[in-house]
């Protein structure tokens, strides 16, 4: 038993400061912060995320993402939230399964028009007096360079099996009909944790184009060569994944089949709003505790946090 | 068969791996953001002693390995086996060479050690991180002779040898590190 915070009181300080500036910056920049319940009526529409369930049948939200958009059709325009969202079992140096997101939904917003506004944030945030991060130049970088790049296979038209004699003998057990899953094996290994640096300098790589069968909630495009990618997009920096966004996917008959027949049912209010009609719009969440730890140079999630969830 | 997932792996975790008992050194969760999760685990192999690396699915169940630690008095070995003993229930165990195999020269009748259990069985030793032992064989250490760094070999009364000083004389009592292998000061009695 430690009754004692993880983070000192130098880092609640920054912490303080930096949700300050983060308002500040939503102030300035005309977007309205709102606040929409963590309890919710349905699971995790992703298929790799589970919200904790509670009693009574309601989860914990993993993001505030169909309640923002619910307000987004409601007529709300440019909408923020700093909000605490759940993940079970997700612990790591670079995991909490109760952590911070920052969301927010810019009308009108191309995803690159979205990508300057993230990268003013976070050189504004970088300019706080005790900031360790230089948060260096911007660069994009598509998932299929980055995947020929740092491992020499295209993950748009490469077999399982290529995937497979590219790993060392530690593979995980993974379907073989599962080629996501090989491709975020690969990933984790060999292509993500290059992102973010180039010769030991900092940079913002937008990782951009993501294979169509990753699209969550993003809307389908074509790439340069015609290729049909989605129209979501990652940021890291210095190796850490940092934030996610999508063109939002408004049309509601592709959402409720992506969503599948058990979150399309638990979801009803969310393909009403969609059908009602979401504004063309662009969104992102970034993780506020990890873009914390760059800003103070610590090595845990939990160094950055008053209480880490095994501390609870 | 008990099973444990990997959500519970923490470092000192005893799982079956390839059919062989295994400790988690290490245990990093790694997760693209929409993406799978994994856990990258970094394992012992009780038997050998090899650190290796797997990576699971996360989530995914292992069978657990029936492995305790317990503290044991060494006693004697009898060419074959070296046994220990339970100092409260008397109940004695006995090691075969490959459980002592890096260990049998620290092992110094009535230290108490710390006695791998793999199905009941003793599977490997760890001798305390200090024994005193007598040095039985050992050259006159000549004063003023720096020619070998003031270092000369001794053998002690297990068949160890060690690095010296030169004024260790045979009969002295030395504490070594076991961790080491070092010579870490003579004995005060």
């Amino acid at each position: 038993m430690n009754w004692r915070p993880n983070a000192n009181l130098t880092q609640l300080q920054k912490r303080a400061e930096l949700l300050a500036g983060i308002r500040r910056f939503f102030a300035a920049n005309k977007a309205l912060e709102v606040d929409t319940p963590a309890l919710i009526t349905g699971g995790c529409v992703d298929r790799h995320i589970e919200s904790p369930q509670v009693s009574g049948g309601r989860y914990l939200h993993s993001s505030p993402e169909l309640a923002m958009k619910r307000l987004l059709a409601a007529g709300s325009g440019d909408i923020y939230q700093l909000s605490h969202v759940f993940r079970a079992n997700e612990q790591g140096r670079r995991h909490n399964s109760e952590f911070m997101l920052l969301e927010w939904y810019r009308c009108g917003y191309s995803t690159a028009d979205l990508q300057q506004e993230i990268s003013q944030l976070i050189s504004s945030l970088a300019g706080l007096p005790w900031s360790e991060l230089s948060a260096g130049s911007i660069e994009y970088v598509s998932y299929q360079q980055a995947f020929i790049q740092y491992c020499g296979l295209d993950p748009l038209s490469c077999s399982v099996a290529d995937i497979k004699r590219r790993c060392e003998s530690s593979a995980p057990d993974l379907d073989d009909d599962d080629r996501d899953g090989w491709l975020d094996w690969l990933g984790s290994q060999l292509v993500f944790p290059h992102l973010g640096w180039r010769e030991n300098q900092m940079f913002q790589t937008y990782l951009v184009d993501f294979p169509a069968s990753q699209a969550a909630l993003a809307r389908l495009s074509e790439d340069a060569a015609g290729n049909s990618v989605a129209a979501r997009f990652e940021l890291y920096i210095a190796g850490v994944e940092l934030a996610n966004g999508y063109h939002e996917l408004s049309d509601v008959d592709e959402q409720r089949d992506r969503l599948g027949e058990r979150a399309a049912t638990e979801n009803p209010e969310f393909l009403a709003a969609l059908e009602h009609g979401l504004p063309d719009c662009c969104g992102v969440a970034l993780g506020v505790d990890r873009l914390l730890m760059l800003l103070t140079g610590a090595g845990s999630i939990a160094e950055v946090m008053p209480f880490s969830f095994e501390r609870v | 068969m008990a099973t444990i997932s990997t959500n519970d792996f923490r470092s000192g975790t005893k799982i079956m791996l390839d059919g062989e008992p295994c400790s988690i050194v290490e245990n990093e969760f790694v997760k693209p953001g929409k993406g799978q999760a994994f856990s990258r685990v970094k394992y012992r192999q009780l038997r050998t002693g090899r650190v290796n690396e797997k990576t699971f699915k996360s989530g995914e169940s292992v069978e657990a390995a029936d492995v305790m630690e317990v503290e044991l008095q060494y006693l004697y070995e009898d060419g074959e086996f070296w046994h220990f003993m339970d100092t409260t229930t008397f109940e004695q165990k006995a090691a075969d060479k490959n459980a002592v195999a890096d260990v049998k020269q620290w092992l110094k009748a009535e230290d108490n050690c710390t006695v791998t259990l793999y199905n009941g069985e003793p599977i490997g030793v760890t001798p305390p991180n200090f024994v005193t032992l007598a040095v039985s064989d050992t050259d006159p250490g000549l004063r003023g002779d720096t020619s070998s760094g003031g270092i000369k070999p001794a053998t002690l009364e297990t068949g160890a040898v060690v690095r010296v000083p030169l004024f260790i004389e045979i009969g002295d009592v030395l504490k070594i590190d076991t961790r080491t292998g070092e010579y870490s000061s003579r004995a005060k009695d």
